[in-house]
C-alpha cells in the first residue's frame, strides 16, 4: 500500500552529502514528497527528514539503499512508531483592511500567528503537522493567496525511544 | 625481446621507507600512501591538473606507471588487474577530459562489484567552481557510480582519504572510490605521518551471518527435494570457491555459476550445470524454474539471469546469501535471507548441512538434461565457426589461461565453451556490458600475473574501441595473446534484430573495418590471420609460442547466432534452442 512515511536520516555534515541522498532517491525513482536538512544534537553530523511515498517493498529498498551511502550513519523509519511531526508555513493572503478582522480570527483559532502586515495583503505564519498546514491553506485561499512557502517536515519519535 | 614487467620489491622491504614522517607535497603523499596500501602498478595518463603527481613520479621506480594511450584504456586495465588479482586496481588522470574519460570504466567496475582507487587531479580550490579551463564536477558526475567519493580540500586530508579510500573499495560489496585531488593540494606541503586512522562511523559491513537464518538454510536443505545452486560473482570477489566446492560436495545439490561466477566452481564437475539466464544452457534454467529450494550464493538476480521476474522458479524457496543487504529482496523476494560474507557463511554452513538424500530423482534428471541439451552449434568445413574457434582456444590451452572478452556474441560463445575452472581466470563487462573492456582489461591482467597465459577475446567491433592501446603492449612487451572474432557485423544487435526486428539489419555492417594484421603491425605487434580450420591451429600455435604480445585474426561465418537464447519478456525456460536443438 503507497504511505507516506517520515525517515530520518543521520548524515555526516560533509560537503555534497545532500546531493548524495537527493540523487539516490531522484535514479532509483524515489518519490521525495519533502525533505528538511539541519544541525544535529552531534557536531559534524546532520539530521535529513525526508517524507516519501511508497509500499513496504519500496521502504525497505530506500532504507537499505542510504545505509550504502557511506555518509549515511542512520536511518529511522518514523512513521512507524509513535512520533511527533512539525512543519512551518508562511502565507502571503490578499486582504484588505476591511477584511483583516476576519482572517485574524481564523490565523487566532489555528494558534496561528500574522507576522507582517502590508496594506493590502497579511503574512500567515502557522506551524504544525501538515494536516493542520493544509487546513489553514483551504481557509485562507477564498481570500486569494498571493505567495506560499513551506519548510517541509520535520519530526521526531516521542518518550524514550 | 625480453618482458619488461620488472621485479617488484617487496611493500615490506619498502614500508620502512616510506613511514617516515617528513614534510612533503601532497604527490609525494599520494605515492608513499600507494605503497603502503600494497600498490604494485598503476595505469595512468598526466596532464595539466596532474602535473605535480606526475613530477613526483619522475624517476619513482618503487611501483609501476603503465602510460596507456586513452584514460578509459588506462581504467580497463586496471579493473583487469584488480579482478585477476584480488587486489585493488588503481588508475590515475588529470581534470576535465581526462577525468570523463574515465567514466565507462567507473560504471563497469560499480556494476561489477570491482575494488578501484580512482585517482583524479582537478583545478585549483581557488578555481573550483569558476569553469576554469578543464574543469568538470567529477565527484558529482560520478556520484552515481561510485562506491563512495572523496575532493580533497586540505593536504592535511590526503593520507587519511586515501587509506579510507583503500579500505572502502576492497571491503563489503567492494566497488569504485574516486579521489579528486585539486593542483594546489598536490602541491602543498604538509608533514606526512602514514595514516592508520579512519572515520568511517556509517561504514560497517555485516561479514559474519546470522546463525538462526543459517539453522533455517540447513533445514530447508535437509527438507529439498529438488534444490539449485546459484552462485555468482560474490563467490569469487570473496574467494570463497573452495567453501562453494566443499559445500556442494557435501550436499550434493546441482549448481549453475552466473557469467561473472564462471570459474567459481569447476566446470568439470558432474554437479554443474553450466550458465544460467539469456544464453544459459537448458539444464541451468529448467533446473532453476522447477527446483523448489534455490540458494543463491553472491548473485543479485540480474534480468539477464531470471528473464521475466513474474514467473522466475515459481515453485522455489529462496534463500538469498549477499554481503550487500539491500540486492536481498530488490528483484526477488528471499525467504530467508542472510547478509554475511560468502566464504565466511559457506565455512559456518558446511558445518551445518549434509547430503540431500531426498534428491536423487532430481540429480538423475539434471544427468539426464545436461546429456540430452549440452551447448551445440552446426559445425562446417568450409570456412569458421565462432564456437570452434573458442573450443579451439580451451582445448589448446587446457582451460588454464586467463581470459578476458569484450561483449556480444563472442562474450556468450566464450561462457558458454571456454571450460573454466578456477576464479579470477574470467574478466568480463557483466553488468554494464562495456565495449572496448576487453582487450584493455587483459594488459592489466597480465601486469597482474606476468608468467600466466594471458588471452583476450574480441570481436571485431569491441576491438576497435580500445585497439590504441597495442602500443603499450608493443613498448612493454606484454604478451597478451589478442584474438579477434572477426564477422565484419555486430553480432549481437544483428542476431537481435534478425530474430526480434524482423530482418530489418539496421548500422549494423563493419565492412571497411581495418585490416587487423596491418594494425597490430603498425603498433609493432606481431599479427596473424586465420580464415579456414587448418590456418586457425596453425597459427593459434604460432601465436602460443611467441614469446610477447600477438594479435591473432579469426575471420568467421557472419550469420551465426548464439543459441540458446531467452527473448526479453519469457520465462527462462521458454528458450528459442536453434541449433542446440
Amino acid at each position: 500500500m503507497m504511505m507516506n512515511h517520515a525517515i530520518a536520516v543521520l548524515v555526516n555534515d560533509q560537503p555534497g552529502v545532500l546531493q548524495r541522498v537527493s540523487g539516490l532517491f531522484g535514479r532509483r525513482g524515489f518519490n521525495i514528497e519533502s525533505i528538511t536538512v539541519g544541525q544535529s544534537e552531534e557536531p559534524g553530523l546532520s539530521r535529513m527528514v525526508i517524507v516519501t511515498k511508497g509500499d513496504d517493498h519500496t521502504l525497505e529498498q530506500i532504507e537499505k539503499q542510504l545505509y550504502k551511502l557511506i555518509d549515511v550513519i542512520k536511518v529511522v523509519n518514523l512513521s512507524t512508531m509513535p512520533m511527533v511531526s512539525r512543519e512551518l508555513a508562511l502565507i502571503k493572503v490578499k486582504s484588505e483592511p476591511a477584511e483583516r478582522p476576519e482572517i485574524m480570527g481564523l490565523v487566532e483559532t489555528f494558534r496561528a500567528a500574522v507576522v507582517d502586515i502590508g496594506t493590502k495583503n497579511m503574512m500567515v505564519q502557522v506551524v504544525g503537522d501538515t494536516d493542520k498546514i493544509d487546513a489553514m491553506l483551504e481557509l485562507l485561499k477564498p481570500y486569494g493567496v498571493q505567495e506560499l512557502s513551506r519548510t517541509g517536515v520535520t519530526a521526531m519519535t516521542r518518550g524514550n525511544l | 625481446m625480453k618482458t619488461q614487467i620488472p621485479e617488484m620489491r617487496s611493500t615490506e622491504q619498502l614500508r620502512e621507507k616510506w613511514m617516515k614522517p617528513e614534510v612533503i607535497t601532497g604527490s609525494e603523499i599520494l605515492l608513499r600512501s600507494l605503497l603502503l596500501e600494497g600498490v604494485e602498478c598503476v595505469f595512468g595518463y598526466p596532464g595539466g591538473a596532474v602535473l605535480y603527481i606526475y613530477d613526483a613520479l619522475y624517476g619513482f621506480s618503487d611501483f609501476h606507471h603503465l602510460l596507456t594511450r586513452h584514460e578509459q584504456g588506462a581504467i580497463h586495465a586496471a579493473d583487469g588487474y584488480a579482478r585477476a588479482s584480488g587486489k585493488v586496481g588503481v588508475c590515475i588522470a588529470t581534470s576535465g577530459p581526462g577525468a570523463t574519460n574515465l567514466v565507462t570504466g567507473i560504471a563497469t567496475a560499480y556494476m561489477d562489484s570491482v575494488p578501484l582507487v580512482v585517482i583524479t587531479g582537478n583545478v585549483a580550490t581557488t578555481l573550483i567552481g569558476t569553469d576554469a579551463f578543464q574543469e568538470a564536477d567529477i565527484t558529482g558526475i560520478t556520484m552515481p557510480i561510485t562506491k563512495h567519493s572523496y575532493l580533497v580540500r586540505d593536504v592535511k586530508d590526503l593520507s587519511r582519504v586515501i587509506h579510507e579510500a583503500f579500505h572502502i573499495a576492497n571491503s563489503g560489496r567492494k566497488g569504485p572510490v574516486l579521489i579528486d585531488i585539486p593542483k594546489d593540494v598536490s602541491a602543498a606541503t604538509v608533514l606526512f605521518e602514514p595514516s592508520e586512522t579512519m572515520n568511517l562511523r556509517g561504514y560497517n559491513p555485516t561479514i559474519t551471518p546470522n546463525r538462526l537464518q543459517l539453522e533455517k538454510v540447513a533445514a530447508a536443505i535437509e527438507e529439498a527435494e529438488r534444490p539449485v545452486i546459484l552462485a555468482g560473482g560474490g563467490v569469487v570477489y570473496s574467494g570463497g570457491h573452495e567453501e562453494l566446492l566443499e559445500f556442494v560436495e557435501r550436499t550434493e545439490i546441482p549448481i549453475t555459476t552466473t557469467l561473472l561466477g564462471l570459474g567459481s566452481f569447476p566446470s568439470g564437475n558432474s554437479l554443474w550445470m553450466g550458465m544460467p539466464g539469456m544464453h544459459g544452457t537448458y539444464t541451468a534454467n529448467h533446473g532453476i524454474q522447477q527446483s523448489d529450494l534455490l540458494i543463491c550464493i553472491g548473485a543479485r538476480f540480474d534480468d539477464r539471469v531470471t528473464g521475466k521476474l513474474d514467473g522466475f522458479a515459481p515453485k522455489a524457496k529462496i534463500v538469498h546469501i549477499d554481503i550487500d543487504p539491500a540486492e536481498i529482496g530488490k528483484n526477488v523476494h528471499a525467504d530467508i535471507p542472510v547478509v554475511g560474507d560468502v566464504k565466511t557463511v559457506l565455512k559456518q554452513l558446511n558445518k551445518m548441512v549434509k547430503r540431500t538424500d531426498k534428491a536423487d530423482a532430481w540429480r538423475d534428471q539434471i544427468r539426464v538434461w545436461k546429456a540430452e541439451k549440452p551447448f551445440k552449434y552446426k559445425d562446417t568445413n568450409d570456412g569458421l565457426k565462432p564456437q570452434w574457434v573458442i573450443e579451439m582456444l580451451d582445448e589448446t590451452t587446457h582451460g588454464q589461461a586467463i581470459v578476458t572478452t569484450d561483449v556480444g556474441q563472442h562474450q556468450m560463445w566464450t561462457a558458454q565453451y571456454y571450460k573454466f575452472n578456477q576464479p579470477r581466470s574470467w574478466i568480463t563487462s557483466g553488468g554494464l556490458g562495456t565495449m572496448g573492456f576487453g582487450f584493455p582489461s587483459a594488459i592489466g591482467a597480465q601486469m597482474a600475473h606476468p608468467d600466466r597465459l594471458v588471452i583476450s577475446i574480441n570481436g571485431d567491433g569491441g576491438m576497435q574501441m580500445c585497439s590504441q592501446e597495442l602500443a603499450i603492449c608493443a613498448i612493454n612487451n606484454i604478451p597478451v595473446k589478442i584474438v579477434v572474432i572477426n564477422n565484419q557485423v555486430l553480432g549481437m544487435v544483428r542476431q537481435w534484430q534478425e530474430l526480434i526486428y524482423d530482418n530489418r539489419y539496421s548500422h549494423i555492417d563493419l565492412a571497411g573495418s581495418p585490416d587487423f594484421v596491418k594494425l597490430a603491425e603498425a603498433y609493432g605487434v606481431k599479427g596473424l590471420r586465420a580464415a579456414n580450420k587448418e590456418e586457425a591451429q596453425a597459427v593459434w600455435q604460432e601465436a602460443l609460442e611467441t614469446p610477447g604480445p600477438v594479435l591473432v585474426e579469426f575471420v568467421v561465418h557472419k550469420e551465426e547466432n548464439v543459441y540458446p537464447m531467452v527473448t526479453q519478456g519469457s520465462t527462462i525456460d521458454q528458450m528459442l534452442m536453434g541449433d542446440c536443438e
